[in-house]
């Protein structure tokens, strides 16, 4: 058997996808013209794809804070933080998370993939139990190979089946700990974190919330769904990445348990890879104080959130239920999702095409995610754009009967 | 262990019947059937059945072990000796 072989069903079914017209997961921006805009095969495009959840990618402050970073500290570490040392502003940033978060401890890690890979696969030794959603993340489900622990799945958002599954193991020795995401990535739905924090506190387990699709989305200050829910003081461990609201990229973990700092001399995926060059670092500070002196920016963000999703909705698709700045629309089948994606793209909107094993329950989906720069204009755009390629595929009625029908119900 | 312990045939017995819906022909699914090959379950699919036994025999059986299952008559295996540790 050849060395590539067993990707046969992989490249034919990624061939299938490709017959749409495009390679959805090869896409090539020429230009980025703004945190909404780019041009993509000498189209303008608007991008309603890009997790960009608060638009500061070209943030002026977070831009200015980058290049007087290159200036004086160069263009990368060259090496990790164990081999290489830290500069002040790494240490600087942790302490910034820290504060952010009202907790003692912060590690940063080059991205968010890493910091669970990290945390999760350090936090959990051999004889501890992870106990992990079953609709996780693939950086999360990584962890659990990376790790020596023993991996148990509960059920999506179910916290009367982590009940039971903890309680199956309640005679077990070993340490639990419970891996939750905020936001879900793919149908934009939140962890009930109360009603999980009442399951981990009744079997004495530990909780981590990836707080990746939330931080700076959900919650007064942004802190998350921890923040929204009001358990920040219940959650033993936070990860996040910077690559979506914060507009650049890498990753952190947070907590206050007392023996933290000897995970930095413990994780793998912390020590053994360099660490963010100095400009990026810069360029998360800068976002992160924007935030914090703006949490207003929210606002703007949950205003499209509503324009989005109500205007789809009254086109009659079907949504993912919990409305969020990840406004996902279910197409029955691959095929046709990557026609309708594709359809989009030529009319000048990108969107991310989910596909399974990425999706849960196999559904396949056209992906938006919502940014607090988009204008009203653009949205409306966009939900056009979805009503007339979906009218033309029959994924919505051919007349614009379903909105009318349901606001006339309401 | 308790008294409840499940037979070998008895295992065997739920895992095909969970498995029916999977079926690709019309040669019936015995121990030897393997579940990525011949029935064509993805790795979610497999995580999914996992649960299903989990609850059906009220017992822990970790991720850890995929990797080691190819055959139904492993995967039964692998449900009644965590059914014996428990
Ligand atoms: C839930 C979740 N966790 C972690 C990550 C990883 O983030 P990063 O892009 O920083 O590696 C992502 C994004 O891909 C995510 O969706």
């Amino acid at each position: 058997m050849g060395l590539f072989d067993r990707f046969q069903e992989l490249r034919a079914a990624h061939g299938q996808i490709k017959a749409c017209g495009a390679d959805p997961f090869g896409v090539k921006m020429d230009r980025i013209l703004s945190s909404t805009e780019a041009e993509i095969e000498g189209r303008h495009t608007i991008l309603c794809g890009s997790n960009n959840y608060l638009g500061l990618t070209f943030d002026a402050d977070s831009l200015a804070a980058a290049k007087a970073s290159l200036d004086k500290y160069g263009t990368g570490t060259t090496g990790s933080r164990i081999a290489n040392g830290s500069y002040d502003d790494h240490k600087a940033l942790e302490q910034d998370l820290a504060d952010f978060y009202g907790k003692q401890h912060c590690m940063v890690f080059t991205t968010g993939y890493q910091a669970n890979l990290g945390a999760i696969s350090t936090l959990a030794g051999p004889g501890d139990y992870l106990l992990v959603d079953a609709d996780s993340h693939a950086s999360i489900y990584d962890a659990c190979r990376l790790g020596h622990a023993t991996v148990i799945r509960f059920k999506h958002n179910d916290p009367a089946d982590l009940d039971k599954r903890l309680a199956r193991l309640a005679k077990e020795p070993g340490n639990k700990i419970v891996v939750v995401e905020g936001i879900y990535s793919m149908l934009g739905d939140h962890a009930p974190l109360k009603e999980f924090v009442a399951v981990k506190k009744k079997h004495g387990a530990y909780l981590l919330v990836d707080e990746a699709h939330s931080m700076g989305v959900m919650g007064k200050t942004g802190r998350g769904c921890l923040e929204h829910d009001g358990v920040d003081a219940d959650v033993d461990f936070i990860t996040g990445t910077f690559s979506k609201s914060m507009g650049a990229i890498g990753g952190f973990l947070i907590s206050d348990h007392p023996d933290f700092d000897i995970l930095r001399v413990a994780c793998r995926p912390y020590m053994f890879t360099a660490s963010l060059p100095p400009s990026i670092v810069a360029s998360v500070r800068a976002s992160l104080a924007r935030l914090r002196a703006e949490p207003e920016m929210m606002t703007r963000l949950w205003q499209n959130v509503d324009t989005l999703y109500d205007g789809l909705q009254a086109k009659g698709f079907r949504l993912g239920k919990q409305r969020g700045p990840v406004v996902a629309v279910h197409i029955n089948g691959p095929e046709l999702a990557a026609m309708a994606w594709h359809g989009l793209l030529s009319n000048g909107v990108y969107v991310n095409l989910a596909l399974p094993p990425a999706t849960p329950s196999g559904t396949a989906l056209l992906r938006c995610s919502v940014c607090a720069a988009h204008t009203t204009e653009q949205l409306e755009q966009v939900i056009e754009a979805l009503g007339e390629v979906g009218r033309q595929l029959g994924i919505i009625p051919a007349e614009d009967g379903a909105g009318q029908v349901r606001a006339a119900a309401e | 262990m308790g008294m409840d312990a499940p037979t070998e045939d008895s295992v065997l017995a739920e895992i095909i019947n969970a498995l029916l819906p999977f079926k690709k022909s019309d040669e019936p699914i015995t121990a030897e059937t393997e579940i990525a090959r011949d029935l064509k379950l993805d790795s979610l699919a497999v995580m999914d059945l996992l649960m299903v036994l989990e609850d059906k025999f009220d017992v822990s059986i970790p991720l850890n072990m995929v990797a080691e299952i190819t055959t139904v008559g492993q995967l039964a295996k692998a449900v009644r000796d965590q059914k014996a540790g428990a």
